[in-house]
Parts: C-alpha cells; structure tokens; sequence
C-alpha cells in the first residue's frame, strides 16, 4: 500500500477541516468592523465561543501531521514561509485571547475587539500568502531551503492573501446567516453576495494566471487525466457559484454556507491537482518528503481508528450549540 | 548563556522563551482541571452548594489560563520547523508521530469538550456536564503523557536507528515512547502540575480567609490544598530523587553540573550553596556539607560518581546556571513541605481558619509553583546542553538556516506581544482571584433544548 499518498490525502483532510472550520470564525472577525453594535458583536462572538478552539485543532494536526510524516517538507517550508508563519500564529494569538478577554471587561473591551479583528485578518491574510508562494515555488537545495528572507512576498502571494481574507468573509456570513436572525443576518445576506462575487472572479484569475506563468503546472492540466478535470472545473465553478447566489437571493438559511464550502472545495481541488504529486513544489514530491514506512504505519494505525471518533464527538458538540443564538443566550458569566 | 547574538542563540533564547512561558498555563491547567473534575463529583456527591461556588469560582480562571495555553502551545508546535528545520527534519520520523498521537488523543479531547464544560451546562444536563469536565481533564493529563515522552527521547533517546538520510527512525516503538528517563518526567511534572495549582487555590484561599475568615468556600478551598501541600510535596521530593539517580545513570554531567561536582573523587561534598566556577573548577564561596552528594547520590558515605573532569571540556553545560536552578527548585519544594507541616500542626490545634501566619505564609508561597517548574526545565533542558538528542544530535547542528535578523525580529515580536497578552491575561485572573469566593452567581440551570437561556454577562 502507498502509505505516504494515503497521508498526503489525510493531511489534506486534516487542512480542509482547518479551513472549512476555522474559515468561518476568522471571517466573523473580519466581519467585526461591519457591525459596530455591541450587542451585535456578542451575538457573533457567541456563535464561534464553543468550538473556535476544536477548530484550531485542525491546524495543529496540519503542522504536527506534517512533521510526523513529511517531516523533509515541514523542515523546508517552515523556514520558506518563516514571516508569514510567525504573523499567523501572532494572530491567532490576539484572536484566540479575545475570546476569553473580551467579556472580562467593559473599558477595555474595544481592546479586544481591535485584538480580535486584526488577529483574524492577519492569520486570514498570512495563510493566503502562503497558499501562493506554495504555488509559485520555493528553492530547495539539498535537504534545505534556500531561498532569501522575502521570497514569499511577491504581488501573486498578496492577491492570493486578499483573496483567501475575502474567502473567511464568505464562510463567516454564511456562518451567521445559519446562526443568527434579524439584522445580523440580513446585513450577512449582503456581505456574503458581495464576498461571493469576488472570491469566484478570483478563483477563475488565479486559474488563468497559474498555467500562464508556470509551465509544470500548464503541462499538468493540459494533459489526460487532469485535463478532464480541468475543462469540467469551469463548470463545476459555474454551478456552484450560480447555486449560492440563488440561495442568498431565496434567503435559505443553511445552503449558503454549503454552497460557499462548495467554492472553497473546487479552489483546493485546483491547488491540490495543480501542485500534485509535489509538497513543495518542482522540488520535493509526496515520497521524497515521507518519512519511513513504520512512522507512517504507526501513526495511521491511530489515525484510522482516531479520526472518526474525533468526527463524532466534535459532530456532537456542534448539535448541543445547534439553532439559533440571540442576544439573550450566552457567555458564561 | 549567549555568547554572541548569533541566530543559533537568538533561536535558543526564542525557544526557552516561548516554552517557559507557554509551561506556565499548562503546570496551572493540568492542575486545574483536575481539581475541576474533583469538585464536580463532590458536588453531585454531597448537593453541598459550597463545592458548586467553588466550581464556577474556578472554572472562570480556568478558561483564560486554558485559553493562554492554547495560543501558546500552537506557537510551540510550529516552532520546531521556523526555528529548528534540521532538527526536525532528522528526528520528524521519531518524535513527530508521538505529537502526532497527542493531538489526536489529547489535544481534540479538551477542546471537543471545553465548549460544553464552560457554556453547556444548561443545555446537557449535569451527568453528561461532569463527563466533559472529566475528558478535559483526561485530555491535559494525555497530552502530558505525550510531550514528556517526546522530551524524554530527546533526553535519553532509545529504541532508535539511522536511515540512509541521516535521519533517526524507530527501531521499537515501545522503546522510544518509553524511554529510560519517560516514567520519573511524567511523574515528577504531573505532581508538579497538581502542586503549582494547590498553590494558588491555597493562597487565594488564604488571602480570602485573611480578610474574612468564616468565609465557607474560602475555608473549603484552603483545607484542600493544605492536604495536597503535606500529602503530595514530600511525594515529589521523593519522585525527584529517583529521577536524579535515573539522570545520574544516563546523563552524568547533568547531575555533575547540578552538583557543583568538578573533581571526580570519593565522598563528594553536598554544596549547599556557592559559586561554580567554570574557569577554576571550583565551587567558590560554598558551604557544603561533607560526604552529603555521595551520600545522596550513591547511598554511601564515600561513594564515588562523575564529576565534571571525567569529560571533555566542550560538553560542560553552563554549570552555575544548572547548579543554581537546581537549588531554586529544591527550595521550592522544601518550602511547600513546610507549608503542609505547618498546616497539618494548625490543624490538628483547630486553628487552620484562624492563623494569620499560616494564612500569609501559603499567600506567599503563590507563585512558587510556577517558579519551581521553570527551574526545574532549566535544570533539565540546560543540563543537556551541548546536545539537543542527547549525545546524538549538537544544538548548533539543528538550526534553521534562517539569518540573525529574521530570528531577532520574531523573537522582539514574541517578547512584546507575550508581555502584553498574557499581562493582560494574569491581570484578568488576579481580578478574578479578588471576587468573594461566597459572591459567586450560581444561576439556575434548567435544561433547555435548542436556544441557550443562559444570560449575557459582562464582568466589570
Ligand atoms: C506537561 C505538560 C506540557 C508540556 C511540557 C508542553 N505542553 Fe503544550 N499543552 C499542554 C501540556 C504541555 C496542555 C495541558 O495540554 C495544554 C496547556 C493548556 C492547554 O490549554 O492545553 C497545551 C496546549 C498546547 C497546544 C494547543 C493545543 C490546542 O490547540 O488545544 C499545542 C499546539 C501545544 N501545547 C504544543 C506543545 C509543544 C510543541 C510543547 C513542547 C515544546 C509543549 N506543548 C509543551
Ligand atoms: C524537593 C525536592 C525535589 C527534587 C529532589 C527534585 C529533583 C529534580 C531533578 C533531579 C530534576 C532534573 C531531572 C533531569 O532532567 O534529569 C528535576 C526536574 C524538574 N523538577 Fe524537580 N525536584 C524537586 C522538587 C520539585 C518541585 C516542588 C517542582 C514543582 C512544583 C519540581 C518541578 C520540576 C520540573 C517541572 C522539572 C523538569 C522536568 C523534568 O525533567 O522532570 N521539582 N527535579
Ligand atoms: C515545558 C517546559 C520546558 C521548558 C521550560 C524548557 C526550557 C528550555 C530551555 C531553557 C532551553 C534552552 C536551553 C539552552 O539553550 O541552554 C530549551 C531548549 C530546547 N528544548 Fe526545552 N523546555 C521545555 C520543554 C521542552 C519540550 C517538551 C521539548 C520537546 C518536545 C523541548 C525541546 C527543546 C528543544 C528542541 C530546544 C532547543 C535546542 C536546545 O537548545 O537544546 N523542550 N528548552
């Protein structure tokens, strides 16, 4: 059996989770400054507090994932994407506080507004960055990166960052029109329409412009199997786009934030196809970067077994926070 | 400790810097949530309100220091690849699976089931609100299991071989995980986890007590960590015995450095205190007590072990650091022994409510939890420089190829933000602790399906 492909398929799960999941959270915050009232803003806290930090989790398994199994690629890209990497978890550091800080005090509340509004944009902005300079490449000799200090930043890596920010927006309207009633979720209606519109212009650019400037992935996608999927993703883009912004018009209350996950899957799709059968791209493939068979045996023995139940008992703690969240229910005092 | 601001030294700073502060959360959550756990089940043992005020008193903290934690901990997970990609590219295969294991048994656990420990009581029913206090708590006492093993391996590294890439791989799983030194860390941080806490519910309890000393959740909490202080201090000085005689097995020139001990020689001193110095190699200044480290090390008055002569210069660690943060910890747990005596005789006279001495004393011993856990890493992780895998991997030879600037940078950026946070953090709690612990709003908890009915409160 080819261990280190079923692992890539795993850390991949493990990162769509991540994005699936804390997506919506960090385009709540995102959302912030769109709702200056208080009490709005802890109905939307209040709709995240009980499972931010499972969702987190995620992008823990992601990075311990890779360095348990692709431990060559966590060791290259670490350093590639060093800046990005520090603003992120800095971010996360702001908004992860907010939540406990925020209800503790009433003068310096604005604090953690701001602390949580600016952590989620930097961790949005920051994971965006790197999605891109994963797909513009990075240097690798021998065992290590080589590349310079500002690799990352080029003007690809900042679109694909404000496109991933406008993505959070998305799924953190699509979150609050499922959660929540009234103003928040007509004002959500609108945001969501707005951030669809973009996300899907900038999903369709980034297709363009990759197999423009980058020859591998070009040849990959112009050659069977993957031209298949490559004339039937336009499509399936098409559909998915047209279907959400249906249910935005038709003012469903949980399609939305399905379909929006429906874009997020077809753009990942992308991404995975385009860079397979690479982690780091034109240097470093699935088998290069694996690590022996027996860590990759032992860990997935647990896994296999882990993985559903952590489905089952996070499934179970989104059902008891099910319906709607109204200004009455809340934080624990 | 830094030569030169070189980026292996600003990476070392980085590393000690963010983990020391990221131990502090865990030592008080592991802590914590256990005491949690227990009160709970008093409580649906008894109906005694008091254990109900005393849980939502401490659950409140419980949710800033679990949230520290948390944030902390994430920046640890990815600073292994930022900081030390040689490293991690050469051990990966060996410890990244033993984190792997911890995030998925320990670090889902507590947060799959923190949701509905902090806001579910009204909407679970108590029965299943006690099971998730109980995960969370299983949970932090797993991901201990893990980490420690980790660390343990890097210590005292078995059960491994080399591949062709110059990278370790596990010969025998059971082995690495556990590794020769794995069963006296886990022990001695866990009871090390419990104390830290029992300190700082015994001084918020007496700092209660000393303002009003028939407060009844004041006094419950005081008498319960006053019985951790005099049952489980002396277990942990005993635990921490036997790990020194496990280090003096594996990692000699740890416990010379601990020691002071330069000159390999029968019926070495026991320095109580002193000045190593590194360039004479002696212990300037010192009071010792003859014949006590061979004594406490070989169980015999003229007993010999390794000093620090018995190897060669360049794998000393830095020795006063190590002999100092020794005794700092040891102080430490001298002084909680003496707490839980001094409790135990107030007690036993039925004037644990009422001595203002004692009260003060366990107020402020508060911290001293804390202070003895991040000593006793020093110990333990500047004890086994120059290695990183000891006696297998140099700390030069696991870096990031990563330029001074870049390190420095992130290093300012974690040391201000740090201090900033997690002041705010501290201050929140220390505000918390001031609130009469018999004040504590129980709200009535109907079980509701659906809509949550419990109300929004801000706390100011
Ligand atoms: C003895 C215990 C212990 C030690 C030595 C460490 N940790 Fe820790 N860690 C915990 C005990 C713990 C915990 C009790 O499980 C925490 C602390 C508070 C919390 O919320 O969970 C946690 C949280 C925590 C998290 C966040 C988990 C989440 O998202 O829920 C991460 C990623 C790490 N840790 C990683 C590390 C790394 C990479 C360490 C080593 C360098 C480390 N921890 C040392
Ligand atoms: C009073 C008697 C104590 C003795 C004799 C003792 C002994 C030791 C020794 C020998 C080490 C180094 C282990 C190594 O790396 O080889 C150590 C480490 C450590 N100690 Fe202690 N200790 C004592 C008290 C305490 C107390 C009271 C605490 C905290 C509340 C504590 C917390 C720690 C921690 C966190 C470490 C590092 C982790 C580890 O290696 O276990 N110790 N201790
Ligand atoms: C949680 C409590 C811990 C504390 C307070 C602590 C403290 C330290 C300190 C002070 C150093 C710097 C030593 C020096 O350069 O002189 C260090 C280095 C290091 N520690 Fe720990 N440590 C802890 C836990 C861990 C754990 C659990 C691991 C591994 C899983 C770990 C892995 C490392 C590594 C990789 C380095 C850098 C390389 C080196 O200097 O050896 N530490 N730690």
């Amino acid at each position: 059996m080819d261990y280190a492909l079923i692992w890539a398929a795993l850390i991949a799960i493990a990162v769509f989770a991540y994005v699936a999941l804390d997506g919506f959270d960090l385009g709540i915050a995102i959302l912030f400054p769109a709702f200056p009232e208080e009490k709005h803003r802890d109905v939307m806290m209040n709709a995240v507090a009980p499972v931010w930090d499972g969702n987190e989790t995620w992008l823990v398994l992601g990075g311990g994932g890779l360095l348990a199994v692709f431990p060559l690629a966590y060791s290259v890209l670490l350093p590639a994407l060093y800046m990005p990497v520090i603003v992120m978890l800095l971010g996360l550091i702001f908004r992860g506080v907010a939540f406990e800080y925020r209800f503790k005090t009433r003068r310096a509340k604005f604090v953690w507004d701001v602390s949580f509004i600016v952590g989620s944009w930097a961790a949005a902005m920051s994971q965006g960055i790197m999605l891109g300079a994963i797909l513009q490449g990075i240097s690798v000799t021998g065992r290590q990166y080589s590349g310079g200090w500002f690799d990352w930043l080029t003007p690809f890596t900042i679109f694909c960052g404000l496109a991933v920010v406008v993505g959070y927006v998305l799924l953190g309207a699509s979150w609050l029109i499922m959660k929540t009633h009234g103003e928040i979720q007509q004002r959500s209606y609108r945001y969501a329409r707005i951030a669809a519109v973009i996300l899907v212009l900038a999903i369709a650019a980034v297709s363009i412009y990759l197999p423009v400037v980058d020859e591998t992935i070009a040849k990959r996608w112009f050659t069977f199997p993957a031209s298949a999927l490559f004339w039937s993703l336009p499509t399936l883009l098409a559909i998915v786009a047209v279907g959400l912004l249906r249910s935005l018009r038709k003012s469903q209350q949980g399609r939305p934030y399905l379909w929006s996950l429906g874009l997020f899957f077809i753009a990942f799709l992308g991404f995975s196809v385009s860079i397979f059968p690479y982690l780091v791209p034109h240097a470093i493939t699935i088998w290069d970067a694996a690590a022996p068979e027996n860590s990759l045996k032992f860990l997935l023995v647990g896994a296999a077994f882990l993985i559903p139940i952590i489905f089952a008992y996070t499934g179970y703690t989104y059902w008891v926070f099910r319906g709607k969240i109204d200004e009455s229910s809340g934080y624990h005092d | 400790m830094l030569d030169s601001f070189d980026a292996l030294s600003l990476a070392r700073f980085q590393f000690a810097f963010t983990v020391a502060f990221h131990i502090i959360f865990p030592a008080f959550s592991i802590g914590l949530a256990s005491f949690l756990a227990v009160t709970e089940a008093l409580y649906l043992k008894t109906r005694n309100p008091v254990y109900q005020k005393m849980w939502r008193y401490w659950v409140k903290i419980f949710a800033v220091v679990f949230g520290m934690g948390v944030v902390s901990g994430l920046v640890m997970s990815y600073q292994f690849g930022t900081n030390w990609s040689v490293f991690s590219d050469k051990a990966g295969p060996v410890i990244g699976p033993l984190m792997g294991y911890e995030v998925l048994t320990a670090f889902f656990l507590e947060a799959g089931f923190l949701g509905v420990m902090l806001f579910g009581m009204n909407k679970v029913g108590e029965r299943l609100h006690f099971f998730a206090t109980i995960m969370v708590a299983i949970g932090t006492a797993i991901s201990a299991f893990w980490i420690l093993s980790v660390n343990s391996w890097m210590q005292t590294p078995a059960g491994w071989a080399l591949n062709s890439d110059g990278q370790f791989i596990a010969k025998d799983w059971f082995a690495v995980i556990f590794n020769p030194s794995f069963p006296y860390r886990l022990m001695h941080m866990v009871v090390a986890a419990y104390l830290t806490t029992a300190m700082m519910i015994g001084a918020v309890g007496a700092w209660h007590l000393l303002r009003d000393s028939s407060s009844a959740v004041a006094r419950k909490m005081f008498s319960m960590a006053m019985w951790m202080a005099l049952i489980v201090a002396p277990i942990q000085a005993f635990i921490g015995d036997m790990h020194g005689l496990n280090t003096l097995e594996h990692q000699p020139a740890k416990v010379a450095a601990m020691e002071g001990h330069f000159k390999t020689e029968p019926g070495a001193p026991l320095y109580l205190f002193g000045w190593p110095n590194m360039e004479t190699a002696e212990v300037d200044y010192s009071i010792a007590i003859p014949n006590g480290a061979s004594l406490i090390l070989t169980h015999s008055l003229d007993g010999e072990f390794a000093g620090l002569d018995q190897f060669p210069r360049e794998q000393w660690p830095n020795v006063p650091l190590v002999f100092w943060s020794f005794r700092i910890m040891v102080a430490m747990g001298l002084l909680m022994i003496l707490l839980g005596v001094i409790s135990a005789w107030k007690r036993w006279r039925g004037r644990l409510y009422q001595s203002r001495f004692l009260h003060r004393f366990a107020l402020l011993m508060a911290p001293s939890g804390f202070i003895a856990v991040i000593s006793g890493w020093v110990v333990t992780e500047a004890g086994r420089q120059p290695w990183t895998i000891y006696g297998l991997l140099k700390t030069h030879e696991s870096a990031s190829p990563i330029a001074a600037e870049g390190v420095a940078g992130s290093l300012l950026a974690f040391i201000v933000v740090y201090f900033f946070v997690f002041g705010a953090g501290v201050f929140y709690i220390i505000r918390k602790m001031r609130q009469h612990p018999d004040d504590v709003h129980v709200p009535d908890y109907a079980v509701h399906k659906g809509i949550a009915s419990e109300f929004l409160m801000n706390e100011e």
